[in-house]
């Protein structure tokens, strides 16, 4: 039996939680608008853009209190990136998912109390929770105040640039979520790294 | 009152040499009839006007009705700016006092000079007017709701037929409408009901105020047509739209009206691609991208196939 860690404490749980509720909303909600058509109507329009809407709010307000609570308590510590023998960490680690964890291979960044992620999933979280989603967000907040963006920006319309970003970044979260889905499943036994986030401990 | 003369008469020739719609001659020059409607102007364009009373042999101030006051900036902003008032209305109006029977004589609709003249028919007066007899306008009001009633002449601009951007247009056409529907004393000028805001009627749209600086009241309350660039069938209320989807989805119906207007314009002096890349407006569901969107599928069918397969060979090497 390995060590038990305590690696999820319980604000990120709950951080977690709402934020996995509210990007599956909106990713149902915003396929559903952004495809919507008089012969295929996935949702109630108005009901999409309620429901959109106020999930984001949630979103906003949740980034923001994760952001805060990371600096609070320390645990951004787990994402702050190396870049000595970077590209080699990452090599490695793409190896293990591709061709080591067939062979039985052990993983190369096995979790520690020091460790939360290994060095692959370092990169993925911090280019996502730190550029990507704040993309989203502050493109989502824009497109609800419309009066703040740009009219033309290089001879584009600002507003049709500002749906494009909030269009490709939940494109990109979206893929992120089958991804990270699809990852946890690699835990021992499968449902190992689902039991972890929702009691916080990783054995 | 010549120091008045003076001051108005620069003031409109500052305005003359940067009226907007105007062609390259006509911003060089004065309008045609300048000099002739500052006689008017003098007193339509103030809410007081002074005159010479012969009787008591006196100056005297007046007010103004309402009603017949008028902008000179705006007028030769207009489609008009190059008419004599007495053009339209009778000569005997450069007398004053102007005699009370002036009052009851016929106004010309727009019919009148533009029907069946072949150098009008890009702007498809008769069916214009065809189509204004079938709206609420025409079949719920007495003849007395004529063109004027939205259309004031001395003001009039054809945004559709001249380089303006779709937030220009929309604020242009929609102020014609909120002139009565959002002004309870204009209203009640054809009607005794008490008109409630546009806000509380409206209540049902998502964001009220991006809808009416957006897109124009004639894209829900007029029927749909392809071949009018300005529809004139005002529906009853019941009629208006309701489905969002009529817009917001790829077949909306604003590509047939003002979008199509907006592409072609922009297509004659950007070309096409810039025109579909630079289109200004942006309409939930409506703004795809063929390509952008086969990209995404391709990505994500690549996503599954590549976890599929790394399914199966964790289960083919346990």
């Amino acid at each position: 039996m390995s060590e038990k860690l305590y690696l999820y404490p319980i604000w990120l749980r709950v951080w977690h939680a709402i934020n996995a509720l509210v990007i599956l909303i909106l990713i149902a909600t915003g396929i559903s608008l952004q495809y919507i058509d008089i012969n295929f109507e996935m949702m109630k329009f108005d009901s999409s853009v309620t429901f959109h809407n106020i999930a984001g709010y949630i979103m906003a307000i949740n980034y923001t209190f994760f952001v805060i609570a990371n600096f609070v308590t320390g645990n951004i510590r787990f994402y702050r990136i190396k870049p000595k023998g970077l590209v080699k960490k990452l090599l490695k680690q793409s190896n293990y998912y591709a061709f080591g964890m067939f062979k039985g291979e052990k993983t190369p960044y096995p979790i520690t109390k020091d460790r939360k992620f290994n060095p692959l999933q370092k990169v993925t979280y911090v280019f996502f929770m730190f550029v990507i989603v704040p993309l989203l967000i502050i493109s989502g907040l824009a497109l609800l105040f419309p009066e703040f963006i740009l009219p033309r920006v290089l001879g584009f319309s600002g507003i049709q640039l500002t749906a494009m970003l909030h269009a490709s970044t939940g494109f990109l979260v979206s893929l992120f979520l089958i991804i990270h889905i699809y990852i946890s499943t690699t835990g021992k036994p499968i449902s190992a790294n689902f039991k972890s986030i929702l009691n916080g401990y990783h054995e | 009152m010549f120091s008045r003369s003076l001051l108005l008469t620069g003031l409109l020739l500052a305005l003359c040499c940067t009226t907007k719609g105007a062609t390259a001659g006509e911003k060089d020059k004065l309008p045609a009839k300048f000099e002739e409607n500052k006689h008017c102007f003098q007193c339509h364009s103030q809410q007081f006007y002074t005159f010479d009373n012969p009787v008591s042999e006196r100056k005297e101030r007046k007010a103004m009705n309402p009603n017949f006051v008028y902008n000179p900036q705006e007028f030769y902003k207009g489609v008009h700016r190059n008419f004599a008032c007495t053009d339209c209305h009778a000569p005997e109006y450069e007398t004053f006092p102007h005699n009370a029977e002036l009052r009851l004589e016929p106004k010309y609709a727009c019919i009148d000079c533009h029907g069946g003249d072949p150098e009008y028919e890009k702007y498809h007066f008769e069916a214009v007017e065809e189509d204004f007899n079938k709206s609420v306008h025409a079949t719920r009001h007495s003849e007395d709701f004529t063109c004027w009633m939205c259309h004031d002449p001395h003001s009039y601009r054809p945004m559709t037929h001249g380089n303006h951007t779709i937030t220009e247009i929309v604020t242009y056409h929609n102020n014609t409408c909120k002139r009565c529907h959002n002004n309870s004393y204009n209203f009640q000028r054809i009607s005794d009901s008490i008109k409630p805001a546009l806000e509380t009627i409206h209540s049902f749209l998502p964001n009220f105020e991006l809808h009416f600086s957006n897109v124009r009241c004639i894209e829900c309350h007029t029927s749909a047509q392809d071949t009018l660039w300005v529809h004139h069938n005002i529906l009853p209320k019941k009629e208006a739209r309701r489905n969002c989807i009529e817009c917001h989805s790829s077949n909306t119906i604003l590509l047939g009206s003002l979008y199509k207007y907006q592409n072609l314009e922009t297509r004659k002096s950007r070309g096409f691609v810039n025109s579909v890349i630079l289109n200004e407006a942006y309409l939930i569901g409506a703004n795809r991208n063929e390509y952008v969107n086969l990209l995404s599928f391709i990505i994500f069918g690549l996503t599954l196939t590549g976890i599929a397969i790394h399914i199966v060979l964790r289960i083919l090497k346990k």
